[in-house]
């Protein structure tokens, strides 16, 4: 510790995150750089903030008496329309990121079908899901066929990266005693290697059940289907209280999955 | 051990029969779910464009060849304004999040009873909507532009640090804490030397995941009107300028790389 010029009086100080000082410095003039920059780029209309602000207390107070009734068609269509997206394009997202899940493994894939599957999970992974909907809808047109295989699409990038990074990890030594009895490749991964990763892999399902229910109610912006589309109809209208029943309705979806699959996971441990 | 057969040949199972059926009857139970839903989105689907859809990918394709470089000049601001929505909405929601991750972690909160719930719902209300609901809600309210996008990334990222955060502060060690406060230390100092250091480490983790995460977010923002890189592919497809839309989404996934390689470097360097 520093202290050498001040003889006498030894005080201490918390060690810092960043070691080095010179670093810590060099970070803090960056960041305080950026920010200015950054926020001077911000061009905040204050008088249309104001303004906005009347809708933005009608909104808050939407909550409170929120309308289910006035739009119920609407909306109960839409969340059908979401929670079978969801259930379909969950399980087609398994079945279709087991596959891709195995070639990405480096352990157990050839480099050709290694750099394939890790290809698709890269596409996956790094446009956002409203992206690849736009697409989906110009192909299959409007409907939740677009959405269904935009989620199912998501979840290959979430599920099969997980999957293989699992795969990866696991313990070869099971792996190799299951093949030295002369078992075949299907069943070398079915006993060696699908014990190993299942409780992970149930586990990362059902929160993917979750993520795809969230997700369900944003690519109806775009025309793929679900609630989303009713939202944004509800917020073009400026009906508030339709859109606050909505967003509550997602809410308690979203929590009674979380928690149910929560209790689940727990059971599986 | 469950065992079937007569007499002599017995053989080994694996489950007794009443699980066996139990679970044979859990997967009849979510085909059929499956097979029903299926059903519903087929209804409502036009197979006819589905199978069409082969020649539509390669249309498109063939317009979008090649992309058009010199756009590049147009994007440049757009793209600079995605990277601030990401980096102030991250931000934004740091300063937030961490009073709340203090308040809805049990060895933290003043209250269990009445506070620790409030706190759990600002979570979860913040998790469960997607920023693109967020920045809908704003642009309708606080009109369209960046402002919109920096609070709607801001308000989704509360939830998410907010939660990862509280469960790392359930996790330090205690005796650290007892050390600091036999010292005599008072409420705000037993936070600041007993609690703090022990989770630093893993908030300059969760942010910096966060923002690599609102990155991503934030290139789709414009399509509601909220600033960025997505009023940009909005319009480009709109006036169905594909070679503009190739050179946006190889603009994207090019930032998107580098901002995934920067928070693996920064989370690799802390860790």
């Amino acid at each position: 510790m520093s202290v050498a010029h001040s003889p006498g009086i030894r005080r201490w100080k918390r060690p810092p995150l960043i070691k080095s000082a010179r670093l810590r410095w060099a970070i803090g003039l960056g960041a305080a750089i950026y920010l200015s920059f950054a926020i001077g780029s911000i061009e905040v209309n204050w008088l249309r903030v104001y303004e906005g602000l009347d809708r933005g207390w009608a909104f808050v107070i939407a909550f409170t008496e929120p309308d289910f009734v006035k739009r119920w068609r609407d909306i109960s269509h839409g969340l059908i329309e979401s929670l079978t997206m969801t259930v379909t394009s969950t399980v087609l997202g398994i079945l279709l990121s087991i596959p891709i899940g195995l070639g990405a493994a480096r352990n157990l894939a050839p480099l050709p079908v290694y750099l394939f599957c890790r290809g698709v999970i890269a596409i996956s992974r790094t446009f956002q899901e409203i992206i690849i909907a736009i697409f989906f809808v110009a192909m299959f047109g409007f409907g939740p066929l677009a959405g269904l295989l935009t989620l199912s699409l998501a979840t290959i990038g979430f599920l099969a990266k997980l999957l293989a990074e699992d795969i990866e990890d696991i313990d070869p030594g099971q792996a190799e005693a299951v093949r030295a009895t002369g078992a075949r490749w299907l069943q070398w991964i079915n006993y060696g290697i699908q014990p190993q990763v299942m409780p992970r892999l149930i586990g990362l399902s059902l929160y993917r059940i979750d993520i795809n229910f969230r997700e369900s109610a944003v690519v109806g912006i775009v025309g793929a289907g679900g609630i989303g589309a009713t939202l944004n109809t509800a917020f073009d209208r400026y009906e508030f209280d339709t859109a606050a029943a909505i967003i509550i309705i997602i809410i308690a979806i979203v929590m009674f999955a979380e928690y149910s699959s929560g209790l689940i996971r727990a059971r599986l441990k | 051990m469950p065992v079937g057969g007569q007499g002599i040949a017995r053989t080994w199972q694996r489950r007794a029969r009443s699980r066996q059926f139990a679970i044979w009857f859990g997967w009849l139970a979510g085909t059929a779910l499956f097979v029903y839903c299926w059903q519903l989105i087929s209804e409502t689907t036009i197979w006819a464009f589905f199978w069409d859809s082969p020649r539509v990918a390669a249309d498109i394709f063939s317009r979008m060849m090649p992309p058009r470089w010199t756009y590049i000049e147009v994007i440049w601001q757009p793209l600079w304004d995605t990277i601030n929505i990401a980096t102030l909405g991250t931000a934004l929601a740091i300063v937030l999040a961490v009073p709340v991750a203090f308040l809805a972690a049990r060895n933290t909160t003043p209250s269990a009873t009445f506070v620790r719930p409030i706190a759990l719902l600002i979570i979860v209300s913040s998790r469960s909507i997607n920023s693109l609901i967020w920045a809908l809600l704003l642009v309708s309210i606080i009109g369209p532009g960046i402002f919109a996008g920096v609070i709607a990334i801001g308000l989704r990222s509360i939830g998410f640090i907010a939660k990862l955060l509280y469960e790392a502060i359930e996790e330090i060690d205690d005796s650290q804490v007892e050390a600091v406060t036999a010292t005599g230390a008072s409420r705000s100092q037993i936070i600041g030397y007993g609690i703090v250091p022990q989770i630093l480490p893993a908030f300059a983790g969760i942010s910096v995941f966060r923002w690599d995460i609102n990155i991503r977010e934030s290139t789709v923002l414009g399509l509601v009107g909220a600033g960025g890189i997505g009023l940009q592919l909005q319009a480009s497809l709109n006036i169905l300028a594909w070679p503009q839309v190739t050179l946006i989404l190889i603009a994207i996934f090019a930032t998107v790389i580098v901002s995934e390689w920067v928070s693996a470097k920064v989370r690799h360097a802390i860790i």
